[in-house]
């Protein structure tokens, strides 16, 4: 079976989530593999969340907030604009390449937005492969030995 | 009333949790009279077998240090939990894989290379050999314990009812572990981690904290430090915010930044992934070039983020290449 790549999308409240929703009204067509959850802002997403996304077996996250000066909390996404190359160079030295986590910012009017950086995420992700990871294995086995 | 037993063990750790344990000072009278030491090979001469020959369970309180990275460390651990009612991971090593999950950065065929080949000191033959678990000699055969690709923490190998955090635990808070159990009182809930508190190192940390803007990162040795105002605010990398307290702050008190020894507050599983999110909220930039400026000045933020916790990280190790 051809690879499906699974990606966690963490879409904040305002303007990403409602930007997805606009492009399912609008019905825009895009790529279904992005699993979004849903978080009050960008600013948000711990670090650890997205290392537990891995983990658990994403071969990709994409972060999504709303554009810098528009943060419903005013400076939540400054955190992000920070954090996330932060994060990029961390899950580049434990051997998984940056290209498979992304922060893009999405408003609730681009649901033509949230749709290409979707099929442009999905696809890059396809090339990459699927993330093979030794821990996923060792929960695997844990998981049975329960 | 036979006294309650006590075994303390090390498997992959540098012993310096055992210096600890003497630091109690002449309080060790009072532990060797409240219990009977039944197995602690670094101070009193047992051998594996004596505790295999033990009953199960019969062993009270078992001290485990050190990781386990090899099928040595592992056997142990699985024969202590066999024989103890309690086995508490204890220090860093036990609990979180500690300096020798550093290991987890690398592979167990670059650690060999490097140890058996390439060091300076190293004279090799025929390009060298690497220890083999089985070797035949003409007097008979010998077998070594093997070394794992990956550093574990102790409660991913086995079932471990406690956990101590340090490295060392502070002597201090090992009397108070040990006092608890000797007096008898309830024992707290299965998973716990005793001596230590609930709040980060800079909740005990007595230097002064501002709100922090960060445009430049130092190391130690680069710049000279006041030593009343907040590391981080001096741009010094300190593990204090993502780190448990517990020691007293001993090291920002002397002027070196935390090394986050007493391993992740209460609710943080990761404390790498902690340091990123406090790192990134304090630092002063929001264009892409000046952030990445600023990023380029953390000196090997795996080492210093994970240093004691990498193997008991969410990722656990690096991917090999």
């Amino acid at each position: 079976m051809a690879f499906e790549p699974k990606i966690i999308g963490f879409l904040c409240n305002w303007c990403s989530y409602t930007g997805a929703d606009l492009a399912g009204v609008s019905r825009i067509k895009s790529a279904p593999n992005v699993r979004i959850l849903r978080t009050m802002c960008s600013g948000r997403v711990d670090p650890a969340f997205i290392l537990k996304a891995f983990q658990l077996g994403a071969d990709g996250v994409i972060v999504m907030g709303c554009h810098l000066g528009d943060c419903h909390y005013q400076e939540g996404n400054y955190k992000t604009v920070r954090r996330l190359p932060f994060l990029k160079r961390l899950i580049k030295d434990f051997g998984i390449d940056p290209r498979r986590l992304r922060l893009e910012w999405v408003s609730a009017s681009e649901g033509d937005r949230f749709a290409k950086v979707v099929n442009e995420m999905t696809e890059e992700i396809r090339q990459l492969g699927p993330l093979k990871l030794s821990v996923h294995r060792e929960i695997q086995r844990a998981i049975a030995h329960q | 009333m036979a006294k309650p037993k006590l075994a303390l063990y090390w498997a992959a750790s540098c012993g310096g949790c055992e210096i600890a344990v003497l630091d109690i000072h002449e309080k060790i009278l009072d532990v060797a009279a409240a219990f009977d030491i039944v197995f602690w090979p670094c101070a009193m001469d047992f051998k594996y077998h004596d505790v295999r020959a033990m009953e199960d369970k019969s062993i009270d309180l078992c001290l485990f240090n050190g990781s386990i990275r090899n099928s040595e460390g592992a056997e142990i651990a699985h024969m202590l939990r066999a024989k103890s009612k309690v086995l508490v991971a204890f220090g860093s090593c036990a609990l979180e894989g500690g300096i020798p999950g550093l290991a987890n950065l690398t592979t167990k065929e670059d650690i060999c290379r490097v140890v058996y080949k390439d060091t300076p000191s190293t004279v090799t033959q025929n390009g060298g050999v690497y220890p083999q678990t089985h070797s035949k000699m003409k007097e008979g055969s010998i077998e070594i314990p093997e070394l794992w690709e990956t550093v574990k923490s102790l409660d991913q190998v086995i079932d471990v009812e406690y956990y101590v955090p340090g490295c060392p635990p502070q002597p201090e808070q090992i009397w108070a572990v040990i006092e608890h159990i000797i007096s008898g009182k309830p024992l707290p809930p299965k998973g716990s981690i005793l001596g230590a508190t609930d709040k980060t190192c800079c909740d005990e940390c007595p230097r002064d904290r501002k709100e922090k803007k960060i445009k430049q990162f130092f190391r130690p040795f680069e710049i000279q430090t006041d030593p009343n105002e907040c590391l981080l605010d001096q741009g010094i990398v300190c593990m204090g915010p993502a780190t448990r307290s517990g020691c007293g702050a001993l090291c920002t008190k002397a002027n070196v930044p935390c090394r986050g020894c007493y391993g992740p507050p209460p609710h943080v599983v990761d404390q790498g992934a902690k340091m990123v999110s406090a790192l990134s909220s304090v630092i002063d930039a929001v264009e892409p070039e000046e952030i990445e400026r600023i990023l380029d000045q953390i000196a090997d933020p795996m080492g210093t983020f994970y240093r004691f916790s990498l193997a008991h990280s969410i990722l656990r190790r690096v991917e090999k290449a």
